[in-house]
């Protein structure tokens, strides 16, 4: 019961309140704050260069130093009410060294020369420390310094010049929408984030970045019959800036026809999703329990791209392979004989995994990462077969690679950096195919919509997942609202069973905001991409209980 | 350092709330000196200390309320802070749930604090990470695991008189260990306020033994079964349960302690008569704060007694609205156990699973509270009374509260995550399919 590291918002859904990492709050700042200009980059780069002068000098034969400025603002409501509005700064430097073929890490948000010099000391007295029981001294793949470069999240609309009450407004509206088609509750939440991130190292780097992502969340509740159902909106958390709410017309995709879904891609009408969220919630109370067996799942991008994250972003990260994180999150099926043979099915011939660091839109896009790694796009699985692993400059040497992955990554300043899942994602179909092509192909499935309850085990065999909004589809069409539905399958065996994906016009990201890593635990933001895809003869089980 | 005393925390408060002129201001203060040191593949990978403090000004006119941080207590920055906190209430929307500061309150002595554990020295953390991956090496097994320290402080005071100030201390060590032949996985954890207590040692061996037991585990088919949970397997699982006991959410009727046709299942028999779980902060063995952030005292309290639901959680709003007192998020968990040790509970059981831990645990259905998640390093077989071998790992989807309509025998305690809880054996609970996962 103890929830030392995390912030609990209450009243966000009733499947439980929402926990925001306390590492991400920072101090507490106005609106206006936020508008403030940070540091200069002069400042900057002379700041760096006190950090990595001092860990030269200490012997480091290698040093990276990075000065964040994390600005976050999040908006809270419920029904009619405003809950809270909250605007963070955090503000500091992390230096990073090697001595001794060990790292060190150690953080201040005393940025002067001074306070520099005694962290930098901080982290090199840790790398010796630690150095007595190192037996796999630190090898780093070269990386060409970059000069001075920068880099922007291309936004049209910045947060931090959108007035709180019109945030305020839109998220009211929403919530009154939603009570006047039948919600008994609604919540609704902004989650907005700027990071602005200066990187130095002794390789001769200095890169300024200036990150926005930018998430709405909406629960609706309906209550019936000593029953509650809950709906959630249908959003993906994005990196782009404010105009993701502008809800236009064009980035609106129609779900399969007999679903009534309106499905969003890059731009979000959070009023009309609170109207679909009440009417359908209401119509949960009442629908069809499934029965149990095995069905064809016609999965929809904002769906399976949390199965996408869980069975093939997670197991392909090189530290999990390596056993890393074998006392926190596991290790990975995918072990590197099964990479190494060159045959291994991870899916069917149909199944393309690219993991993209540059994908515009995308939670995950930078132009460099934390360890001034110039980011770019590979293929993880090509025609079914398992290809390469997510790895960063001091693990590529261990697959025989030269060439770091890019995808390094610390949640603050404050934190070490270490690898973190890049947006992994499904290439499209090739032929025109679209959802409706796919529903009327199918005898006996199941149309699933929007994440749900998520599970799998520690090297990424066994999963199960819920959803938002399922649908069962009897002869190629859809009929009507399924209620208690989840599905259960082996990573291996569910992406052999992909027989279909739908062609690009269906393609859209999906996002997690918030996922956890590393001890102490770190969190990062990724995105996925799909379009709606079919898997056969997948097990369902019927999740309805008494108690 | 980042720990300040009683009265220098005192001094700092009183400062800043002199420097107050809205209608209300409550201020908190809070230290904390960490360090952990995390280790992998029988080699360290990272280490690290932390040091932070922050006050947080919350103040308020009417129902408007804002709220501002710092982390410099100068007087300078103290009326900053105060000023910047004004003006967010000013500016901010009224939040017609808003409640006024308390007034002077009585707190139990806590027992959060240990010397030992707030004078650890980074050479300890070596130590504990040597202890563990020398054995392992022995046994041709790879350790990695974490352990993580911190000795914090916490104060507030507010306009309408009241102060409270408290010291607590912790460490939790985690520790995996997987055989080289990649058969065999097992797992331990240890967490102590005392440091002198922690056996981290004692808890590697644990897990070595484990590992080396789990190896070439063989496949039955998943159905109901009888399960051995150790304590660490049913904490989460509890734990969610609890915090599920909100008030407002039953009263709603969007809870699993909601009732059909409205009202709460509060007063009610929800699960078997021996069950009793309870809140205590002075309970020696899991000491914890005897107050929360807004102040509230932190009391023994029945949350569960003779399988009756006897407390919700009011929030001070939402017990104003309904007339009754509110009744605050507890600080610590404890559910009664018997005198069975494991063995007993082994001996005495015909056919059945123990299980280690559950793992990746998630909600699947709020209205049954229903969760499913995973066994993980170490799932055995029990048969007439013995461990009979390993078994591969079991999915579940289960609720805590069938599963404790199904207890069968209640064990002896041991603490997890600050929380005292007993080994439990569960009759019919439900495995749902099989997991390849070591």
């Amino acid at each position: 019961m103890k929830r030392r590291d995390f912030v609990q918002l209450a009243g966000l859904g009733a499947a439980g309140a929402m926990m925001i990492p306390s590492a991400l709050m920072g101090k507490s700042i106005s609106a206006e704050a936020l508008l403030e200009p940070g540091m200069d980059i002069a400042t900057k780069k002379m700041m760096s260069d006190v950090a990595l002068n001092t860990a030269k000098s200490l012997g480091a034969t290698y040093a990276d130093a990075r000065i964040g400025r994390y600005l976050n603002q999040y908006v809270f409501t419920r029904e009619d009410k405003v809950q809270n509005v909250v605007n963070t700064e955090s503000f500091g430097i992390g230096i990073r060294v090697i001595a001794n073929g060990t790292w060190g890490f150690a953080s201040t948000n005393d940025v002067s020369p001074d306070g520099i010099k005694k962290a930098t000391n901080q982290a090199i007295a840790i790398a010796k420390a630690n150095s007595k029981i190192q037996t796999e001294p630190v090898e780093l793949a070269p990386v060409k310094g970059h000069g001075e470069v920068s880099w922007k999240t291309p936004i049209k609309k910045d947060f931090k010049d959108v007035p709180v009450s019109e945030k305020v407004d839109l998220l009211l509206r929403a919530n009154a929408a939603a009570m006047e088609n039948g919600a008994s509750y609604v919540t609704t939440a902004l989650f907005l984030v700027n990071e602005q991130k200066y990187f130095a190292s002794t390789d001769g780097s200095y890169i300024d970045q200036d990150v926005h992502r930018i998430w709405p969340y909406m629960n609706v509740t309906a209550i019936g019959d000593g029953k509650f159902k809950s709906r959630q909106g249908l959003s993906a958390p994005m990196g782009m800036g404010y105009e993701y709410m502008d809800g236009l017309a064009s980035e609106k995709i129609a779900g399969p026809q007999g679903t009534g879904l309106n499905l969003y891609r890059n731009s979000y009408d959070m009023v009309e999703d609170a109207i679909a969220s009440a009417v359908q919630a209401k119509e949960m109370l009442t629908a069809k329990s499934v029965d149990p067996g095995k069905y064809d799942l016609v999965l929809e991008p904002n769906h399976l791209g949390l199965t996408i994250h869980e069975s093939v972003g997670h197991p392909l990260e090189l530290d999990r392979v390596l056993g890393y994180e074998a006392n926190y999150a596991g290790t990975s099926f995918a072990t590197l004989d099964k990479w190494k043979s060159g045959d291994f099915n991870y899916g069917s011939k149909l199944v393309n995994l690219v993991a993209d660091k540059t994908q515009v839109g995308s939670l995950g896009a930078v132009g460099y990462d934390d360890e001034g790694v110039e980011c770019k796009k590979w293929d993880l699985v090509r025609e079914g077969i398992l290809v390469n692993y997510q790895a960063i400059r001091d693990q590529v040497h261990m697959i025989d690679q030269n060439e770091s992955h890019g995808c390094c990554y610390s949640q603050s300043w404050n934190d070490v950096q270490f690898q973190r899942m890049p947006n992994v994602s499904l290439e499209s179909g090739k032929e025109k195919y679209s959802v409706d092509d796919m529903v009327s192909d199918v005898e006996k499935g199941i149309y699933i919509a929007g994440r749900g309850s998520y599970s799998i085990d520690q090297q990424r065999y066994n999963f199960q997942f819920g959803g938002t909004a399922f649908f069962e589809i009897k002869d190629g069409k859809i009929t009507n609202q399924l209620n208690d539905v989840a599905y259960q399958s082996n990573t291996q065996e569910f992406w052999n069973s992909c027989s279909k994906i739908c062609d690009k016009d269906d393609y859209r990201l999906m996002g997690s905001f918030f996922d956890g890593k590393g001890q102490p635990s770190q969190v990062s933001a990724v995105s996925h991409g799909s379009s709606t895809t079919r898997f056969d003869g997948v097990n369902v089980i019927n999740t309805g209980r008494t108690i | 350092m980042a720990i300040y005393s009683k009265e220098e925390a005192r001094q700092i408060l009183e400062k800043a709330l002199s420097f107050s002129k809205a209608e209300t201001c409550e201020i908190n203060l809070s230290g904390s000196e960490s360090g952990n040191i995390r280790y992998a593949r029988n080699t360290v990978s990272t280490a690290g200390h932390r040091s932070n403090q922050s006050l947080v000004v919350t103040s308020s006119f009417g129902n408007k309320t804002g709220t501002a941080t710092i982390d410099e207590f100068d007087d300078k920055s103290l009326e900053k802070v105060v000023r910047r906190a004004e003006e967010l209430a000013q500016l901010s929307p009224e939040n017609p749930e808003f409640m006024p500061p308390l007034g002077p309150q009585e707190y139990d002595e806590s027992k959060t604090y240990s010397e030992t554990t707030a004078k650890i020295k980074p050479e300890f953390r070596t130590q504990v990470a040597a202890n563990s991956i020398n054995p392992a090496k022995a046994q041709d097994v790879t350790a990695a695991g974490f352990l993580d320290d911190s000795y914090n402080f916490n104060a507030m005071i507010n306009s309408n008189g009241l102060f409270a100030y408290n010291q607590d201390t912790n460490a939790n060590f985690t520790v995996t260990m997987r055989t080289n032949d990649g058969t065999g996985s097992g797992w331990a954890t240890r967490d102590v306020t005392d440091v002198s207590k922690l056996e981290a040692a004692e808890a590697s061996k644990r897990a070595i033994d484990k590992a080396l037991m789990s190896r070439k585990a063989r496949a039955i088919e998943p159905g109901k079964y009888t399960v051995i949970l150790e304590p660490s397997a049913s904490e989460t699982l509890l734990g969610n349960m609890i915090s599920s006991f909100d008030a407002r959410s039953a009263d709603e009727g969007r809870s699993f302690m909601s009732k059909e046709g409205g009202g709460t299942k509060l007063g009610e028999k929800i699960v078997d008569e021996r069950v009793h779980i309870y809140t205590d902060p002075l309970n020696s063995e899991v000491p914890s704060a005897p107050w929360n952030g807004s102040g509230q005292p932190l009391k023994k309290m029945d949350l569960i007694k003779d399988g009756v639901a006897k407390n919700l959680f009011y929030s001070r709003y939402w017990a104003k609205e309904k007339g009754v007192e509110a009744v605050p998020f507890p600080s610590n968990g404890i559910m009664a156990g018997g005198d069975a040790s494991l063995e007993d509970m082994i001996k005495d059981t015909k056919r059945g699973i123990l299980v280690t831990r559950l793992w990746y645990i998630r909600t699947v259905d709020p209205q049954t509270l229903l969760y499913t998640g995973l066994t993980r390093d170490g799932t055995f077989f029990i048969e007439n009374g013995k461990i009979a071998y390993p078994i591969k790992n079991f999915r579940f989807n289960e609720s805590p509260i069938i599963m404790l309509n199904n207890l069968e025998t209640l064990g002896q305690q041991e603490r997890v995550n600050g929380n005292l809880i007993p080994y439990m054996k569960i009759r019919d609970f439900t495995f749902t399919s099989l997991s390849d996962a070591v």
